[in-house]
């Protein structure tokens, strides 16, 4: 009988836990639509997301990229298909990888940024001072972060695409010394523009959901250091379990 | 009888099964300055926040001139926290903002004035708390304690609020500091002729800043009376808070049980 109870309260808190997210969620998106709106901080969140998250999602994607052509060469060799690696290369990153590595490091970026940023304020009542000085801390704090997070992921998803296929280019021909001008070919041959749509949907509701759980842990934290400090991680672990359930329902939905 | 500036009627709060507030009543007229004092645990943060409207009571009335607020929300929060000031524990500075960034911030974003109208107010209302204008370019990790409490009641006074609220003003503080504090917060409501509401453990404190002083135990007000009456309330919970003595009714929990 305890353990049915357990089972219980459990599925009871995972509700209260789905509900106070979702209300956090409309608020904030309601907040998003209503002027004043803060073009400086949501200048500040861009920079952050899209210009300093650039080195490490464009060296990810890189890496991504080559060691993809290696491993397409040396298991597709096996069947004597070892030169559909530009195809392979191009549809693994433009489709899957590079939104999904791009958007788990954003995740460990600013989405741990976020959640220690806005913890830290909870803790040290800064929110509570928004308030008090006639501040909707939605609209200051969260607001701007959902929408870059939005934008900006694309963004930086756009180039992780484009630097992951240069990498596969990259062994595949001085490594693997395939034909440059083939490759190429190859490349724009396979290229489809519903597969760039495909990655920029799934780019755009990966920076919404890493910038929505930064907010929302940090925003509920509770406890001085080491609140903030399992803000953090359940930022990052949340927004990551998220991107990879979002990938597989996006991809579930377009390949139907 | 004029109508109570502020005015707290009943008012329940609980975090889970942990009851901290068993029903307020308090009354502070308009102008008046009321200090609440009581040991830590005891609600003092509750009913200042629930009074504020950052914290919901569960149940109870609170009223502003005679106008409930306990439920209000949106726009119409906003537009009454624009009569309010408040002086946070640890100041509340916002880190990323300098600190006349940090005291024009309800000017700006709250009353819409111009940058560099508000950095001027900013600028005169931090040399009333003794800040010379070479500190309005820093930042609030740059000052000391007692530095950023000022800077906290200039941000607290700079939109001339009607009513301000001040939390453990003194907490942290060295006695010097802590005079110096007290004797800014006196020359603040002077000269605005603000309504203030102070919670405090600090028995100096309460007794320069205050008119009143009302006490709080276990989530109810136990006794409240003018400043000057506080030695003598005849209270055995109030005489044993005032002279600081271990041994009376208030049993503090030294041990986990």
């Amino acid at each position: 009988m305890n353990f049915l109870a357990a089972i219980g309260r459990t599925f009871l808190a995972f509700l209260a836990a789905v509900g106070r997210l979702a209300l956090f969620t409309l608020t904030a998106l309601a907040q998003c639509l209503k002027p004043p709106f803060y073009p400086r901080l949501f200048l500040r969140q861009v920079i952050d997301i899209g210009y300093y998250s650039l080195p490490v999602v464009g060296l990810t994607a890189l890496f991504t990229g080559m060691v993809l052509a290696l491993q397409t060469q040396a298991g597709f060799s096996r069947f004597g298909a070892g030169g559909f690696g530009a195809d392979v290369v191009l549809l693994s990153v433009v489709r899957e990888l590079g939104p999904v590595l791009a958007g788990l490091m954003v995740a460990g970026r600013i989405g741990a940024s976020m959640a220690a940023e806005i913890g830290t304020m909870r803790v040290t009542e800064q929110i509570d001072a928004l308030s008090t000085l006639s501040t909707n801390p939605y609209k200051y704090l969260v607001a701007p972060r959902l929408v870059a997070g939005l934008l900006m992921l694309p963004c930086l998803v756009i180039v992780a695409d484009i630097i992951g296929v240069f990498g596969g280019f990259l062994i595949s021909v001085y490594r693997l010394g395939e034909n440059p001008s083939a490759y190429i070919a190859s490349t724009w041959q396979a290229l489809q523009a519903e597969d760039v749509v495909l990655s920029l949907l799934k780019a755009a509701a990966f920076g919404f959901v890493v910038a929505l759980m930064g907010c929302y842990h940090g925003y509920n934290s509770r406890g001085g250091a080491q609140g903030v400090g399992a803000a953090t991680t359940n930022a990052v672990v949340s927004a990551s379990i998220l991107i990879l359930l979002f990938d597989f329902m996006i991809t579930g939905l377009y390949v139907g | 009888m004029a109508t109570p500036k502020i005015r707290l009627e009943g008012v329940h709060k609980a975090f889970g099964p942990k009851q901290v507030l068993r029903g307020i009543d308090l009354e502070i007229a308009s102008g008046e300055s009321l200090v609440v004092i009581g040991g830590s645990g005891t609600g003092k943060s509750v009913l200042l926040k629930s009074t504020l409207g950052l914290i919901r009571p569960d149940r109870g009335r609170i009223l502003i001139d005679g106008a409930e607020t306990q439920d209000l929300s949106g726009g119409d929060r906003v537009g009454l926290m624009k009569r309010f000031g408040m002086l946070f524990q640890g100041a509340a500075l916002f880190d990323s903002l300098t600190v006349w960034e940090n005291v024009a911030f309800g000017l700006i974003q709250g009353r819409g004035e111009s940058r560099k109208r508000a950095k001027e107010i900013a600028v005169d209302k931090l040399a009333q708390v003794g800040l010379g204008p070479d500190v309005a370019a820093l930042y609030p990790a740059e000052l000391s304690g007692g530095m950023q409490k000022r800077v906290g009641l200039a941000r607290a006074i700079a939109a001339e609020p009607e009513i301000i609220f001040f939390d453990e003003p003194t907490t942290g503080l060295d006695p010097i500091m802590a005079d110096v504090i007290n004797d800014l917060i006196v020359k603040c409501r002077r000269d605005l002729g603000a309504t203030t509401l102070s919670i405090t453990h600090d028995m100096a404190s309460a007794r320069k800043i205050a008119d009143r002083i009302a006490m709080i135990h276990e989530g109810r007000i136990i006794w409240a009376g003018p400043a000057a009456q506080v030695n003598d309330s005849g209270n055995p919970y109030v005489d044993q808070f005032v002279h600081g003595r271990a041994d009376g009714p208030i049993q503090m929990q030294v041990r986990v049980s």
